[in-house]
């Protein structure tokens, strides 16, 4: 097996058992983030492998580095401890969603890939900075736009729900 | 497997020199270097038989109390969280090493040696996603102290560094639009050379009537080309790096010692020396980004190499240029870490509202300013040579 | 030798299949924002995998409004969060089902 295919079976790997630890995990909120923190550098080094590497270097930086920054520091502003697991009565309506969820990744992995070619020669410079960007500037610079414009509505809209009123 | 062998030889000299050898004698050089400054004379007490090397042996004597110390951790504290923080915080800081290079390319023959660990394609952006991971050290650490002041500490440093990154990634553009590249390596090849100062005024026409003055060159060093992102980025590295004047997190005269208040023994040792090894890769990346790495002003590698050649022979003279690079780079660093701790010593800390204000409301816009104008001006250039 | 695409999409599925069960089960909400993090990353996955296997970056495009989108869930879902606990004093998701059936 080559060195790439060992780091992204590794770190799928990982990336699953830190994502079971962080939805499985009922005393520690803290703790469900490290583990999503986790679960995302693991991504990032499989993106590296699939040759994303502009892709990669994000995830860390905004996903990793800056959202679940923001997570932790809502649990500790809040100081959150504990919760459970659903009561008696409700069980019965979860456990038949994570049925259905897994039938339907079940599903999804059985119909979909096998209809599909693949290509297996990519210039050198796929997924690098150069590429994404010629083509984020030049085919996809409308969505870039609107795009800032939805952030610059996320951050008022997040402002205006955690001021204090001044009352 | 073959190719792995260059590999961890560089890494295990980055390693050897970046960690080991600086980190403890810059804790030295602090308190001589501010015992100079404030006119008394410093730790110098240390000594092995009698015999005091002007406090060299404080680094080994800390080292030694710090390995020796009990590891308290607080009742109530998360024990696998209060373990992890340390790492977390400390092993960024040393995989930033890995990137930033401390010599350029060299060919010997058939081998080639390229004096850098990993020659990432995005290099930069490498640093910048280590950075933000090491948040995550101090964010943790005063959350599973169990403790008020530890938790008020982490708060400030996890709001104050992500504030900073961003200002840290925005002030480098303008650099990345000059040398067309994230790659550090490139980077130094392209500060490698020299620009004419006043060559913007040949299109004016004016170039007969200065004289001398039209062939006075400068080396096309970045902090040259952008001397406003420099004191930008050298801000905001600063400010990652929780180090004075922006050390309300771990605020000494308020918060004790805010998120590593509960740290003792060889855990606070790691806190500790991770602060001065981010000292040496602040060093280090402004080096590379803007005192032209590894490079020598005025003189090229073409021109050493051919200068020493006729004298030598091309394998002699290539080692001489290597090891001339590799010494110029640390003298470099040396210089970048003086800086550093001459601006600990002389500025007073600020507020944190002052902090955060000096962020967002002042490097902020100051850093878009600085790609606009670079576009501008990379714009009027091209144009002018079409 | 490039990783096969089943293996790429299975992993993609299978986060996203996690982070589905934890949006359903778990009761406290900043849980379950995180597990639709989690189901987002699992679509970014699918996209680069894709992304690779056709040889077009705009998968990659894709993933890049897909991080912007949930940075802007993210500060907007945890300022209700912020909102929501200082009149309730609670973040359990059954404490605030007064429009349930």
């Amino acid at each position: 097996m080559s060195a790439p295919a060992v780091f992204f079976y590794a770190f799928g790997a990982a990336a699953v058992i830190s994502a079971l630890a962080m939805v499985l995990n009922v005393r520690n909120t803290v703790a469900a983030a490290m583990s999503l923190v986790v679960t995302m550098i693991s991504l990032a080094v499989v993106y590296v492998v699939l040759d994303a590497h502009l892709v990669a270097a994000l995830q860390i930086m905004v996903y990793a580095g800056a959202i679940v920054v923001v997570f932790l520091f809502v649990v500790m502003l809040l100081n959150l401890r504990h919760d459970a697991f659903a009561q008696r009565r409700e069980r019965l309506v979860k456990g038949a969603g994570v049925v259905l969820a897994l039938g339907a990744a079940f599903a999804f992995l059985n119909l979909v890939p096998k209809s599909l070619p693949t290509v297996q020669q990519i210039p050198a410079d796929f997924g690098s900075y150069a590429a994404v960007g010629r083509a984020l500037y030049r085919d996809f610079v409308l969505p870039f736009e609107i795009s800032s414009l939805l952030l610059l509505a996320a951050i008022v809209g997040a402002v205006v729900l955690a001021k204090r009123r001044l009352s | 497997m073959e190719a792995l062998l260059p590999v961890l030889i560089k890494t295990l000299f980055i390693i050897l020199v970046g960690v080991a050898a600086f980190a403890p004698v810059i804790t030295w050089v602090e308190r001589k270097q501010s015992a100079v400054m404030q006119d008394r004379i410093g730790a110098n007490r240390a000594d092995i038989a009698g015999i005091t090397v002007l406090g060299l042996l404080h680094p080994v004597a800390d080292v030694i109390k710090l390995l020796t110390k009990e590891d308290v951790v607080p009742t109530g504290a998360n024990r696998a969280l209060h373990l992890m923080a340390p790492l977390i915080a400390s092993i960024p800081v040393i995989a930033s090493f890995g990137v930033i290079p401390y010599g350029g390319t060299y060919h010997f023959g058939d081998t080639t040696v390229n004096l850098v660990v990993a020659d990432l394609d995005w290099g930069v952006l490498y640093i910048f996603a280590i950075a933000s991971i090491a948040t995550y050290g101090t964010v943790i650490a005063g959350w599973a102290s169990n403790n008020n002041w530890s938790l008020l500490g982490s708060l400030r440093a996890s709001a104050q560094m992500i504030s900073y990154e961003v200002t840290m990634g925005l002030s480098i553009v303008g650099l990345f639009m000059c040398f067309q590249t994230l790659r550090l390596t490139d980077m130094g090849v392209a500060q490698d050379s020299t620009f004419r100062v006043f060559g913007f005024l040949e299109h004016f026409g004016f170039v007969e009537s200065l004289g001398w003055l039209s062939h006075l060159t400068l080396p096309s060093w970045g902090i040259l080309l952008q001397p406003l992102a420099f004191v930008l980025f050298l801000t905001c590295v600063m400010a990652e790096n929780k180090r004075p004047p922006f050390d309300l997190p771990e605020g000494e005269s308020e918060i004790i010692a805010g998120y590593f208040l509960e740290y003792s023994g060889m855990r606070f040792g790691l806190f500790y020396m991770s602060e001065f090894i981010e000292v040496v890769v602040i060093g280090a990346l402004m080096t590379a980004l803007f005192l032209g790495g590894w490079t020598i002003p005025w003189l090229s590698q073409a021109d050493i190499i051919g200068g020493v050649t006729p004298i030598f022979g091309v394998g002699v003279a290539t080692g001489l240029c290597m090891v001339l690079h590799v010494v110029a780079f640390f003298v470099k660093v040396i210089i970048m870490i003086w800086l550093q701790m001459q601006i600990r010593w002389t500025l007073p800390r600020p507020r944190y509202d002052q902090v955060m204000d000096l962020c967002w409301k002042v490097m902020l816009p100051l850093s878009l300013a600085n790609i606009l104008v670079t576009g501008l001006v990379i714009l009027l250039i091209q144009g002018a040579k079409a | 030798m490039a990783i096969p695409l089943e293996h790429v999409i299975g992993l993609s599925a299978l986060l996203f299949a996690i982070g589905t069960v934890g949006a359903l089960t778990r009761r406290n909400l900043i849980v379950i924002l995180m597990s639709i993090e989690l189901m987002l990353n699992g679509a970014n996955l699918a996209f680069v995998g894709f992304a690779r296997a056709w040889n077009s970056v705009d998968g990659h495009i894709f993933v890049l409004m897909v991080i912007v989108v949930a940075a802007a869930e993210v500060a907007v879902g945890l300022g209700i969060v912020i909102a929501l606990f200082r009149n309730r004093e609670s973040v359990n998701v059954e404490d605030v089902s007064l429009l349930r059936w």
